[in-house]
């Protein structure tokens, strides 16, 4: 079985995000960028289903700007085998990103699609879903376990109200969770052999994907710094507070 | 606790902006070593230090390691740790591709030591060790040496050690009592005596343990000339690659140190332990040179590793401390207090802090393309000059560097008031771990004796000149470009009254060797201080051009603190030259007794 991991290119977890001074979106220039960690833990998956022999091939997909190639290496030095870079500068977002998702999964057949379940950066949690919808497929998103036997994919979905499991016919769209499972370190001599992975790079007009913006950023700004707080003098006062002044009993 | 994020982009700068690390790939063997390998390689890495090994570095100090019986523990989560690291393949970064290495640059090695020492320096210790034994057997071995336990060393699952301190001998290995016995095999004695100060000399990270072992051989010539190497390893190896019985080495005790705890210091006790000669006889100390001039780069480079870690805490802790108010009036009026940051005595001492480690690292990586031109580089002549420079500049990254770590992480407990001082904060860990980096691998005043005594005069001079000669075209290229006037004078002022001393130590030295002794300190400080200005000016001239992009702060920063080394720490070169020209006298007068 052939898995598609798609891995978004985001603003490492470790940067404090700074918002732009025009209030168009956040500050990404001289940023250190990394990969999703939503993404990293769909690579470790697909990597462990290859490892157990349910996977023969590992594709990694990433959509954007060049340096996305640098992405798409990482998930090779994980274990993935080849890669696939749409290479565009126009700004994308869920939909634009689930058309040419489908498109490639159209061409490649995968048996299972596997992704983050949110990006980090604008934490929009829609891929995955648009994707199954486009594609017509079944959607186990928020994994926190998967299982493959046969042509079915179990998946426990950790939903609010505690875990939810779903057994879905292949193929299949799964997006990842935190607890799936704690991605592994590259090492050095992956991280060599992925120099010579290959990456096929193409654009989304030869996918016949058309990635305009359909949404319109109105703005972005950080959000209201925190106040001070205040001390008060008895739990009678408390209490008068949090019901005259919050509101909240 | 303290911060650590590894210095990724200080990196970039150095490997693409500073120096052209792009050259590396065009060596040969050196094909697979573009710049975005470094990259991707230091990001990797990164994270490993980051996530595996900086959380272990402080319960590392508190529990030490233990010895009971022969063994020795490494604290919790090392073994663990250890393995991730050998599994990742980081032990084989740098050696040869024939026995599983990876065959990547020394500058690259260099940036992932510099990394691992920031995050967990008693960690590095041991695959330091493994590294040093490697390349001793690697350039001495015999082939069938080479097979047996090249290998296993590479890929971590053995460690190594050098075993040259004895309790009566340390910097004068010439006294050294261990004795090998011919075993009636050719190659093979049979080793007797006693080692102290065995760093990773006994541990449970590996199941195995090689040692590198200076030795006598009963009836070779007296003093250092009589002087083998030996391999001596903890298990037998069977000829299958296997492991055989125990050999006749033991762990004594370990030493109660003041810093690096979670390195296991040893003392190894030699019983008719089967080892086999490595290289020739009676020439073991140039076969063990080769792995002290690695490990005092290596130890340099552990000083400015923890430079850094304290750096980045101390920034940390003066931008959120709020204490006080701004001399000049409120700065952050909003707040209940200013940040510590705003006072001009904290500058100084962070100023001082980025100074001393940016400027070192900037040096190790001058130093560590060096190494890498002079085992790749096709053109003798450029070997030649690659190799003088390495040995011109190995004493001052070892001195200098360790000296400056010192006083770094001392700031670093200053810049935390009381509170670098305790123990919860983790900056009173950093000044005790960076204290031993001055005293092993020769301490420092040794280092300043081997550059004035030996690399000083070593072919007339030929080896200063590949310093020399290029800060001087590069310096003289500049003298008329008004917007670099304030890099370029005051470095080539202080270079200008370098060479004059050089000149004066020389002739002085060659008269009365204590001429030299009394200058030698100094002098490697007042030349190293030099070299890191003529680097610092490099770098401002670099940081000019880009101060309108979107790096703006990153530039702005290391302008000024370019201009903060030419004010305030190139100066000190002035107090130095005055005390080298001092000579020997105020030193010397005083009878022993009289103490």
């Amino acid at each position: 079985m052939k898995i598609l991991v798609p891995v978004k290119r985001v603003v490492d977890y470790n940067v404090k995000v700074r918002v732009k001074t025009d209030g168009t979106g956040v500050e990404t220039a001289g940023v250190k960028m990394s990969m999703n960690p939503f993404d990293e833990i769909a690579v470790e998956e697909a990597v462990r289903l290859k490892e157990k022999g349910i996977a023969t091939e590992i594709v990694a997909v990433s959509l954007g700007v060049a340096q996305c190639a640098e992405t798409i290496r990482t998930a090779l030095a994980m274990g993935a085998d080849r890669g696939i870079l749409v290479e565009t500068d126009a700004e994308l977002q869920p939909l634009a990103v689930a058309k040419l998702l489908a498109a490639i999964a159209k061409t490649e057949q995968p048996g299972l699609i596997i992704l983050g379940k949110q990006a980090i950066d604008d934490d929009m949690s829609a891929t995955g879903q648009m994707l199954a919808a486009l594609l017509g497929w079944p959607q186990g998103t928020f994994a926190s376990k998967v299982a493959i036997e046969g042509e079915t994919i179990t998946v426990t979905r950790e939903v609010d109200g505690g875990l939810e499991t779903v057994a879905l016919a292949l193929p299949a769209v799964v997006t990842t969770d935190l607890r799936l499972n704690e991605p592994r370190y590259a090492s050095l001599p992956n991280i060599m052999k992925a120099r010579k992975k290959p990456i096929v790079t193409m654009s989304p007009a030869e996918l016949g994907v058309d990635p305009a913006p359909r949404l319109t950023v109105v703005s972005v700004a950080e959000p209201p710094k925190r106040k001070a707080g205040a001390k008060v003098a008895s739990v009678a006062e408390l209490v008068a507070k949090l019901r005259n002044e919050a509101k909240v009993i | 606790m303290t911060t650590y994020k590894a210095p990724l982009r200080e990196y970039r700068f150095l490997l693409q902006e500073l120096f052209d690390v792009g050259e590396l790939a065009k060596l040969p063997g050196y094909e697979d070593a573009t710049p975005d390998v470094f990259e991707q390689v230091l990001e990797e890495g990164a994270k490993l230090c980051e996530e595996v090994l900086f959380p272990l570095n402080r319960s590392g100090d508190e529990e030490g390691c233990t010895f009971e019986n022969g063994v020795v523990r490494t604290p919790k989560g090392f073994k663990e740790a250890y393995d991730l690291f050998r599994q990742g393949g980081w032990t084989a970064l740098v050696c040869d591709p024939e026995y599983g290495g990876q065959g990547l640059p020394h500058t690259l090695q260099f940036l992932v030591e510099e990394m691992v020492s920031s995050a967990n320096m008693s960690f590095g210790m041991y695959p330091g060790l493994s590294n040093g034994a490697y390349r001793a057997i690697w350039h001495h071995g015999s082939a069938a040496q080479k097979r047996k336990f090249l290998p296993r060393l590479v890929d971590g699952s053995w460690s190594g050690t050098m075993c040259l301190t004895e309790p009566q001998c340390g910097t004068d290995l010439g006294q050294i009592r261990t004795r090998a016995e011919p075993a009636g095999t050719d190659g093979v004695y049979k080793i007797t005596g006693t080692k102290i100060f065995i760093s990773a000399g006994e541990h449970d990270l590996t199941d195995n343990i090689v040692h590198l072992v200076l030795a006598r051989i009963v009836g070779g010539p007296p003093g250092i000339r009589g002087i083998s190497l030996f391999i001596v390893p903890k298990f037998l190896v069977k000829d299958d690659g296997g492991l055989g019985p125990r050999n006749g080495v033991r762990c004594g005790s370990i030493e109660h140190k003041m810093g690096i705890k979670a390195s296991a210091t040893c003392v190894i006790n030699f019983e008719e332990a089967e080892g086999y000669l490595l290289g020739e006889a009676h020439k073991g100390m140039r076969a063990m040179f080769t792995m002290m001039n690695a490990a005092r780069l290596g130890v340099g480079l552990q000083g400015l590793a923890l430079g850094e870690t304290a750096y980045q805490t101390a920034r940390q802790y003066a931008q959120d401390r709020l204490q006080g108010r701004a001399l000049a009036g409120d700065k952050f009026p909003d707040k209940p207090a200013d940040p510590i940051i705003v006072h001009p005595d904290v500058r100084r001492m962070l100023l001082t802090m980025k100074a001393y480690t940016e400027g070192a690292r900037a040096l190790a990586a001058w130093v560590s393309l060096a190494l890498d031109r002079a085992e790749r580089d096709p053109d003798p002549a450029a070997r030649e000059e690659a190799d003088d420079f390495i040995g011109l500049m190995t004493p001052i990254i070892k001195a200098m560097l360790t000296d400056n770590a010192f006083a770094a992480t001392n700031l670093g407990v200053q810049i935390f008031g009381g509170h670098g001082y305790i123990r919860e904060w983790g900056m009173e860990q950093l000044v005790r771990d960076s204290r031993i980096t001055m005293l092993y691998e020769g301490a420092n005043g040794i280092q300043a004796l081997d550059l004035v005594g030996r690399k000083m005069p070593m072919h007339n001079g030929r080896l200063l000149r590949r310093f020399f000669h290029p800060v001087d075209a590069w310096l003289r290229q500049r003298l008329e470009k008004p917007e670099l006037q304030e890099f370029v004078m005051p470095v080539m002022k202080a270079f200008g009254r370098l060479q004059q001393v050089t000149a004066l130590v020389a002739q002085k030295g060659m008269a009365d060797p204590d001429e030299a002794g009394a200058a030698a300190s100094e002098y490697l400080r007042a030349f190293g201080l030099v070299a890191m200005g003529y680097l610092w000016a490099r770098i401002a001239e670099i940081a000019l051009g880009r101060l309108g992009g979107d790096e703006a702060l990153f530039y702005k920063g290391k302008l000024a603190t370019a201009r903060f080394y030419m004010a305030r720490v190139l100066p000190e070169t002035n107090t130095l030259f005055v005390n080298i020209a001092a000579g020997a006298k105020s030193l010397m007068e005083l009878e022993a007794e009289a103490f």
